[in-house]
């Protein structure tokens, strides 16, 4: 048994060297040679993943435009591998705003699919963490709490939901600062380990970035997540329903429309999550009206939903 | 003298890239990993002290690699072990114990012998170092 690197070199000394790209490869293509980029996409499967973001998720126009662009900058990075051209890992860490049900925390589990695929993470998972799971609650527990989280989301994604809470202006004692300062240092010495995705409300973002320039210039995507338009809920109404395996009759379409016309001027709006919250409610409606009715069911009738089950809405009634 | 004790400690210093296979051999059985270091080399000295506390719910090596790179820099003639610990027990066994770290002097060990009652001879492994205080056993 021949084992390659089995020479008595001292620890530490040649770590994250990647054998793909290191000069001494033994498939490196000569100058002249052409390297399939299909072939290489399609090998990676990349092409699944944003054809499913595209079906999968309705509207984001930008935000699927920047994951393109990724996805297209990773799959010639790995081209310009085969030749030799390494250029390092590029800064992949992310910051999505947007308000809430708009989808971020779906496309960063997208993203940690994409990213997998096209081997920039070794495994792809999402560690999703909020600031109780980074800050701690007296001196010397902030660190250990944070560095648990990082190594936990090492291979994979730190998912930060609302980030900006990890800094308080008002209480310049607070240990976010310290949490914030570990966080710098992984996100710049193990790029090719971790990427960090900031989620978070637009305004709420901007000011924590005003305090930390360090961490706005560290993260070199930041994604804007729009508000949904009526017609962009209502399709996602009815991917939810398909999904469930229910349909709205013709009538509770044009209702169900109106609902969201309503629901959209209303207080405390969260785009998808009201629809599926509404949907939720409408189920229960179709299920106790059922029960109500007491009769024989054709499968059509266990699927169908019907204008009484929105109309029964608060909304309609306020 | 060079200290032999835990996994492939007959082997020549395993490179991180080897250390990180091994790492995740162990985190694919599902194993926590703990980092600790010492400066008493006895092999059946127990009490190493612990490098942060055991990481688990761990999916990928690098994190304890970066874990072992730090104690090596704070330790650098300190012996430092990463020990993957098995639970499936209902207790955390010592699954796997590995050196990833050594002084880059080991003066090794000696053997005392104490005259017992009966011409009886009791050995004990005595290792040169522990003759220096503990924290400067291995420095210049």
């Amino acid at each position: 048994m021949t084992r390659p690197g089995f020479a008595l070199a001292r620890p530490g000394q040649d770590q994250d060297q990647d054998g793909d790209h290191g000069p001494a490869a033994p498939d490196v293509l000569a100058d002249d040679a052409t390297a399939d980029l299909r072939a290489e996409r399609a090998g990676s499967g990349v092409d699944q993943i944003l054809d499913s973001l595209e079906s999968d998720l309705v509207g984001l126009r930008p935000v699927k435009t920047r994951v393109r662009e990724i996805a297209a900058l990773l799959l010639v990075d790995k081209v310009r591998g085969r030749f030799g051209l390494s250029s390092g890992p590029p800064s992949l860490h992310m910051c999505f705003t947007g308000n809430p049900g708009t989808g971020k925390t779906t496309v960063a589990l997208r993203m940690a699919e994409l990213l997998h695929r096209l081997g920039y993470l070794r495994r792809g998972h999402v560690v999703s963490v909020t600031r109780d799971d980074l800050v701690g609650q007296y001196v010397g527990h902030t660190a250990p709490k944070t560095r648990d989280a990082i190594n936990r989301a090492m291979g994979g994604v730190l998912f930060i939901d609302e980030a900006y809470y990890l800094y308080r202006a008002e209480n310049e004692r607070d240990y976010g600062q310290e949490s914030i300062e570990i966080l710098l240092q992984y996100m710049e010495n193990h790029r090719a380990d971790l990427v960090v995705i900031m989620a978070g409300y637009a305004d709420r973002m901007e000011a924590f970035f005003a305090s930390n320039p360090g961490m706005s210039s560290r993260i070199a995507h930041h994604l804007e997540f729009p508000d949904y338009s009526l017609e962009e809920l209502a399709a996602i109404g009815e991917l939810m329903l398909r999904e469930q395996r229910y349909r709205l009759s013709a009538a509770a379409e044009t209702v169900f429309r109106d609902y969201l016309a309503r629901r959209m001027t209303q207080p405390r709006f969260a785009n998808g999550r009201s629809v599926r919250n509404a949907l939720e409610r409408a189920r229960l409606r179709h299920a106790s009206r059922l029960v109500a009715a007491d009769g024989a069911l054709a499968k059509d009738d266990l699927m169908r939903l019907e204008p009484a089950d929105f109309l029964a809405s608060r909304v309609f009634s306020g | 003298m060079r200290i032999t004790q835990g996994t492939f400690s007959y082997l020549p210093e395993l490179t991180d890239e080897e250390i990180t296979s091994q790492l995740e051999y162990a985190l694919g059985r599902g194993w926590a990993l703990s980092v600790e270091f010492t400066d008493d080399p006895h092999p059946r000295n127990n009490y190493w002290d612990m490098w942060g506390l055991p990481l688990f719910d761990l999916m990928d090596a690098a994190g304890v690699l970066h874990e072992i790179n730090e104690c090596r820099q704070a330790h650098p003639e300190r012996y430092v072990r990463v020990c993957a610990h098995d639970s499936r027990q209902g207790r955390q066994t010592v699954a796997l114990s590995l050196l990833v770290n050594r002084p880059p002097a080991e003066p090794g060990c000696r053997f005392d012998r104490q005259e017992a009652p009966g011409r009886r001879l009791r050995y004990t492994v005595h290792p040169y170092a522990l003759d220096r205080p503990a924290g400067s056993r291995y420095g210049p």
